[in-house]
């Protein structure tokens, strides 16, 4: 079942990515869809077991509610760091009190750790270099306000870290 | 010229912008860590902004929906990339900036580059 998910979920990007119409006919290029096909069986064969186990559909359909509140809010917060940066690199006397502070997050699983990573690389002042197995991130910060473990963690990681919790646990 | 064009000249404008302030980023920030930070944020934005006003502009489909997944892409491999940079640039010896205030990863990267060394033997 996972397999056929995996198939029709990479066909239809794979269609999305080739729209394989002709420019001029508007006619569907069937040879190149039927490889395009063959490779999406191919991979979805391979790869299949690496997605996650079946979940009920009212789980699914509370965590996509989650990740639509989410991504505008992500969104937000990427804007808000350009221009931050934007002010830290034209402000003549450059205001900046960088260094390297460990936090902690509380997430579990594998991917939403990544989403809070790359999450917490986007949003204003602050890049991931590296995160340990127990749960520690240190976080390069371009504006330190705190090297305490607790104060920067409510900096950093609070404001996504229970909506992430909500899409990914 | 109809107006979604203009709305999509206007947006790949915003995003030649911000890529113009993460090169000058790239230039007038200190070290490697922090023209990262610059480099990172304001090119993936900026990059953002012109697919999506590539997209808008032309207005059809074919090239619409690549414009999209590969702005989705960009969003996800971007931030992971400049992680992977930050952590090998540090494991492979490029000191913080002398006016950094702290560094909480000295100690964890004295361990990681042990059980590196370990690997080896």
């Amino acid at each position: 079942m996972r397999k056929v998910t995996l198939i029709i979920l990479g066909f239809i990007i794979w269609f999305l990515l080739v729209w394989p119409f002709d420019p001029v006919t508007k006619a569907l290029d069937l040879e190149s869809t039927i490889i395009g096909l063959v490779v999406a069986i191919f991979v979805g064969l391979l790869l299949g077991d690496r997605i996650p186990a079946k979940l009920s559909p009212g789980t699914v359909i509370k965590r996509i509610f989650w990740l639509i509140v989410y991504v505008p809010m992500f969104l937000w917060y990427v804007l808000l760091a350009n221009l931050d940066v934007v002010y830290r690199v034209i402000h003549p006397d450059m205001p900046i009190h960088p260094g390297i502070v460990k936090v902690k997050t509380s997430l579990k699983s594998t991917p939403g750790r990544v989403m809070l990573a790359n999450s917490i690389t986007l949003t204003p002042g602050t890049l991931t270099v590296d995160i340990t197995d127990d749960g520690y991130l240190y976080i390069h910060w371009i504006n330190v306000k705190s090297d305490d473990i607790e104060q920067a963690t409510h900096h950093i990681v609070s404001r996504f870290e229970p909506v992430l919790r909500r899409i990914f646990e | 010229m109809s107006s979604h064009e203009i709305v999509g000249y206007i947006l790949i404008c915003i995003g030649a912008v911000f890529d113009f302030f993460g090169c000058m980023g790239l230039v007038r920030l200190p070290d490697v860590y922090n023209r990262l930070q610059a480099a990172t944020k304001c090119v993936t934005l900026g990059t953002i902004f012109i697919l999506v006003g590539a997209a808008v502009a032309t207005a059809t489909p074919a090239i619409a929906i690549k414009a999209i997944l590969c702005a989705l892409f960009i969003l996800i491999t971007s931030p992971t990339g400049a992680h992977a940079l930050a952590r090998g640039s540090y494991l492979s010896g490029v000191k913080l900036w002398d006016k950094s205030v702290t560094n909480k990863f000295e100690q964890r990267a004295e361990e990681i580059k042990k059980s590196y060394s370990g690997e080896a033997k």
